[in-house]
């Protein structure tokens, strides 16, 4: 279980979370929904453990997060943009994770994971090689094949077409179920964070402003903003 | 794919590989039979080739470490500069020009050479802090093939050169940047007086006269013998010799020759550096260079004139070059008060 | 929460300590030695104080904005095209940087160039083309060419394209290398003294004046003050404008070079030919002037007096391999650190790794000689030749390596560590890969630095050890037609050698990104 509590977090002068609280409980996929520049990456940032955060605490199964680095924290996290590494392969990609973790030849992991994304025999091809929807599964199957105990999606269908957009929320939701994962969806877009996730979080400006199912939210909105940006 | 990998590995293997055969040979252990010597790089690096040294070791089972410190001016600086812990036990290298500066500071110890008594009296510091060890005439070097060509008189006096014909086809090396351009400045004022001096500069200035940053310049850039357009140039009294032993095609007749006038006597002196653990040693090495065996070596090694008087010539220094009877000297006190001076005066002159 | 970063300070100590300790503290030294016997006010100082200071900054200034604009047709080609003969043209134009001064110096008085202003603005424009080539086209064959074809259906010429798109991502290399060679012409010494003359004295030929031959070291330290704050300030001025235009951009793999088509093939080739061949004319004169077999055959002959030329090749080579191991080690951990680390303190560390690029060779040599005897007595060891390259080396490792760091989009980063990848590991598979050709460029030019290095060689070398440079020296310091010759001759195969080993650096670079 993730608990954030109250944490803020800052860069040089501008704050760009306020008392952010979000619980996610095994085997829940919370979706972070906000308009762009609400702080929601930054979010998924701070929990990744990439940014400091000047107040409040993380905690992972009860634990606090504080000084754990990065690579320590065994969480995974799909980049906007997806953050390919260009100068490695489709399969050095996806076994990248596996590596670190001093397995030397992820091979079999490798070809499970392309398959759960549907990319069987695309392991030797480059990244420049890969059009945007591949690219979104590698980033995808990178991001799960070492079995991460958080899995965290920042915009996964974000610089998508629309057609594509949406067989792919269908994709990666069925991945996601079939691993049973624990994890958090961020995404401006309110249908794809319906379709990918149990429960809401709606953020705006650096502050959490309520949580819930999309019906129990339209039910009693808190306030005139969210029922307008979820209409 | 893998082209960068392997580059990198070998490049980086490489450099550790070096790294690690030559830390035995870069670190020299110090033994109290070695001593160390430091001079300028033209003596360093024909001292170690030539071994001319390995007579004293053999003599005295004392090896002799050279250190080169850059030309005679970075020399002194670093003897005055490490006076504290000294770089060596011995330095040779000091000229005129410098001496007092080295003395000023006190970095040597006094010594009497037992072979003073060869060497002409003129030479000799009568403090003994200094031994002279060898000297050089700065003199105008002409191409013996342009005067034949153009049928021109060589010029016998420095007066002569204010000739714009002379002139033009003459080089002199900077004084605040060249050793021998200072000499030759030196000889002028020998010549003209500190009255007259300046007129004569500024009269060579109205005759074109070239003026080149070091000796390299002068002699491989602006000598009509190698490409340039000056048929005098100001270089040493042993350069005829030279251009004969390092002809291309063996020949009995230097190319060049030297003038007679206006030359200017270098002298280069040893001395035992102060903070020494060795000064008896030391001074037996300064002996040595002073000897007739070492002497003898000094003219084809360093292209200079032997010391000590008793030193036989070779027979190229004898056919090609002449000593000049009375060249201009200045005492190195002198020199000190009014060296600044009169290069200032001269850069205002020729530059200003 | 802030947390000290362990692993950092660790890689940070590396590069800290070794400009620390062969830097900064001899430096200090010497100008406290200086300074403390400075006896201001002396009359007429002032004035030659700044009219030289002002002639180094003009004449520096004009030098890099020269060099900027006659290597501009050929960095174009290279970057832009790949055809036949880029490679040995890149390789060619480094050849320059090596060459002693003294030979480069006779073969421009023997072109009938000298005595000028104009002669030494070409000679620094000479020795630097290859900085901007080099430097400039790294980066250059790496943009993303969709960018550039964006801006073209958005309806820009081919020029706009350039002016608005190409020219504003290419800023931090071309930063990068003005700021080399600022620094580079701002403290030239042979160059200025053997074509310009007295009369153009920069302020490293004055600070040699009075240290060596006037014996005012007081007054010479008040130079290299002077020279100092010169340099920092430009670049203070040249960091600011780093900070404010990084860019980072969508990494391509490989280069994006292609075949020149139609009317590009007479341009490149126009650019080409017309640069090599006007940086070629001095060497020509100097291969003309070694022909002669007997000059080549000397160098292998064992000379009495100047030792076996061909030593000093071997020598050459050890030194500048050790050298360059050195620079990369140390540069690379810098860049590092100047890169992942943000803040004041990083920039400053960019700043201070610069300074011995601008620092006279007088002021460094005989900081040495006051500071380096302790812990151990380092002054009379061979280990200074190394280190003393490595020091105005590892400016170039970093300066050709931070441009296309900084260009790794960060999140490649944060991907390898929520992938459970250790800082160095991160370094190891993400930075270090991307960066390796960079890199190999840093290395190259730290090789060359090493080979053509001869002011702080000459302060301490040893003479059983002699380095090409000094060897020509020492045979150009004797007359006769051998000497000159053998020096000619060995020149040219110091310049043969250059442009050999660079081609093989080089090579390496046409794959794709390696892999560690």
């Amino acid at each position: 279980m993730l608990e954030v509590k109250t944490i803020d977090v800052r860069f040089d002068d501008t704050q760009i979370l306020y008392q952010a609280s979000l619980a996610v409980s095994e085997g829940e996929i919370v979706a972070v929904l906000g308009p762009s520049g609400s702080g929601k990456s930054t979010l998924l940032r701070a929990i990744a453990g990439l940014v400091d955060i000047s107040a409040g605490d993380i905690r992972w199964e009860g634990a606090t997060l504080s000084g754990v680095a990065p690579h320590l924290r065994g969480f995974g996290l799909m980049f906007q943009g997806y953050a390919l590494f260009p100068h490695m392969s489709v399969a050095d990609n996806i076994g990248f994770g596996l590596r670190m973790k001093g397995q030397s030849d992820p091979f079999s992991e490798v070809a499970t994971a392309l398959e759960l994304v549907g990319l069987a025999g695309f392991g030797e091809r480059t990244i420049d090689s890969l059009s945007g929807g591949e690219r979104q599964r590698v980033a995808l199957a990178r991001t799960l094949a070492p079995h991460p105990s958080l899995v965290m999606l920042d915009e996964p269908l974000g610089a998508l077409d629309r057609n594509l957009r949406q067989r792919l929320v269908e994709d990666t939701h069925r991945v996601l179920r079939e691993r049973k994962v624990t994890g958090i969806v961020v995404t401006h877009d309110r249908d794809e964070a319906v379709a990918l996730s149990d429960r809401l979080v709606l953020m705006r400006n650096g502050q959490i402003v309520q949580s819930g199912s999309l019906a129990e939210i339209l039910g009693d909105p808190a306030d005139e903003w969210v029922r307008e940006f979820l209409e | 794919m893998r082209t960068t990998t392997k580059t990198f590995t070998l490049l980086f293997a490489l450099a550790i590989a070096t790294v690690a055969c030559s830390s035995g040979s870069l670190s020299d252990a110090e033994t109290p039979e070695t001593l160390n010597l430091i001079a300028h790089d033209s003596f360093a690096s024909a001292a170690a080739e030539t071994g001319a040294f390995d007579a004293f070791t053999e003599d005295t089972g004392i090896a002799v470490e050279i250190i080169a410190a850059g030309d005679a001016g970075t020399l002194v600086n670093q003897a005055v500069l490490t006076k504290d812990n000294p770089l060596a036990d011995v330095l040779f290298g000091v000229d005129d020009t410098f001496l007092s500066r080295a003395l000023d500071e006190g970095i040597f110890v006094p010594h009497e050479s037992r072979h003073i008594g060869d060497v002409d009296v003129d030479l000799v510091d009568p403090t003994n802090r200094v031994t002279p060890i060898d000297f050089g005439d700065v003199c105008i070097n002409y191409d013996k093939a342009w005067f034949a060509n153009t049928k021109l008189q060589v010029p016998s006096t420095l007066a002569d050169l204010r000739a714009h014909l002379y002139a033009m086809h003459f080089t002199v090396e900077h004084p605040a940047t060249s050793s021998p351009g200072l000499a030759f400045m030196f000889a002028t004022i020998d010549e003209f007086g500190e009255e007259g001096w300046l007129d004569y500069w500024a009269d060579l200035k109205t005759a074109e006269v070239n003026v080149a940053n070091d000796w390299d310049t002068a002699y491989y850039g602006n000598f009509v013998r190698y490409g340039g357009e000056s048929s005098m140039v100001v270089s040493y009294a042993s350069s005829p010799p030279a251009e004969v032993i390092f002809a291309t095609e063996p020949t009995d007749v230097a190319p060049t020759g030297v003038i007679e006038a206006g030359c200017y006597r270098q002298v280069e002196y040893a001395a035992v550096l102060a903070g020494t653990n060795y000064p008896g040693a030391a001074g037996e090495l300064v002996d040595y260079m002073l000897s007739i065996e070492f002497q003898e070596l000094v003219p084809l090694t360093w292209f200079v004139f032997p010391a000590n008087q008793k030193a036989a010539l070779p027979q190229e220094f004898l056919d090609h070059t002449i000593i000049p009877e009375d060249p201009a000297r200045f005492d190195a006190a002198y020199i000190a008060e009014n060296r600044d001076r009169w290069i200032d005066e001269w850069i205002e002159v020729m530059e200003g | 929460m802030k947390q000290i970063r362990w692993g950092w300070v660790a890689v940070a100590t590396v590069p800290t300590v070794f400009i620390g300790y062969f830097y900064a503290y001899p430096v200090a030294r010497i100008l406290a030695l200086g300074l403390s016997e400075l006896n201001f006010g002396a009359s007429g100082v002032q004035a030659r104080l700044f009219k030289v200071g002002w002639f180094t900054l003009w004449q520096a200034s004009m030098s890099t904005v020269l060099t900027l604009l006659a290597a501009a047709p050929l960095t174009w080609a290279v970057s832009t095209y790949e055809f036949r003969g880029r490679r040995l043209a890149t390789a060619l134009v480094t050849v320059p940087f090596v060459l002693p001064t003294v030979v480069v110096g006779t073969a421009f008085l023997a072109l009938g160039v000298g005595g000028s202003i104009w002669a030494i603005l070409a000679a620094h424009v000479f020795f630097n083309v290859a900085v901007v080539v080099r430097t400039v086209s790294t980066l250059w064959s790496r943009i993303d060419p969709s960018l550039q074809e964006a801006a073209h259906i958005l309806g820009a010429k081919e020029w706009q394209v350039f002016r608005r798109i190409t020219l504003p991502l290419l800023r931090p290399a071309i930063a990068a290398a003005s700021s080399i060679i600022f620094l580079f012409t701002f403290t030239s010494f042979g160059v200025v003294l053997v074509l310009g003359g007295f009369r153009f004295a920069t302020l490293e030929v004055e600070i040699y004046r009075q240290a060596v031959t006037l014996f005012d070291l007081p007054l010479a330290a008040a130079l290299a003050v002077v020279q100092l704050v010169g340099v920092s300030l430009a670049l203070y001025l040249y960091s600011t404008y780093q900070e404010r235009k990084t860019v980072s951009w969508t990494l391509q793999r490989g280069s994006n070079r292609r075949k020149p088509t139609g009317g590009a093939v007479w341009m490149v080739y126009a650019a080409t030919v017309l640069t090599v061949g006007l940086l070629a004319v001095p060497l020509m004169v100097l291969v003309s002037r070694s022909f002669n077999g007997a000059f080549y055959r000397a160098l292998l002959v064992t000379d009495p007096v100047v030792g076996t030329p061909a030593v000093a090749v071997r020598n050459s080579l050890l030194f500048a391999t050790v050298a360059m191991g050195l620079a990369m080690i140390v540069g690379l951990m810098a860049a590092a650190i100047i890169t992942r680390r943000k803040g004041q303190l990083s920039r400053w560390f960019d700043m201070v790794l610069m300074l011995p690029l601008g620092t006279s060779a007088v002021t460094i040599g005989f900081g040495f000689i006051v500071a380096l005897d302790w812990p151990f007595d380092l002054r009379a060891t061979l280990w200074l030749i190394p280190i003393a390259h490595a020091l105005v080396a590892v400016p170039f490792v970093v300066r050709s390596t931070v441009p296309t760091l900084r260009a790794i989009p960060e999140d490649l980063r944060g991907a390898a560590s929520t992938l459970g990848a250790r800082p160095w590991q991160v370094w190891r598979h993400v930075d270090l890969p991307i960066v390796s050709r960079a890199a190999l460029v840093g290395a190259a030019f730290a090789f060359v630095i090493s080979l053509g290095e001869f002011g702080a060689t000459s302060f301490i070398a040893r003479p059983t050890t002699p380095t090409i440079p000094t060897m020509i020296f020492r045979l150009l310091s004797r007359p006769g037609e051998t000497s000159f010759g053998t020096a000619m001759a060995l020149s040219v195969v110091l310049a043969a050698m250059t442009a050999g080993i660079v081609m093989w650096i080089d090579r390496a670079q046409a794959g794709d990104i390696g892999r560690f």
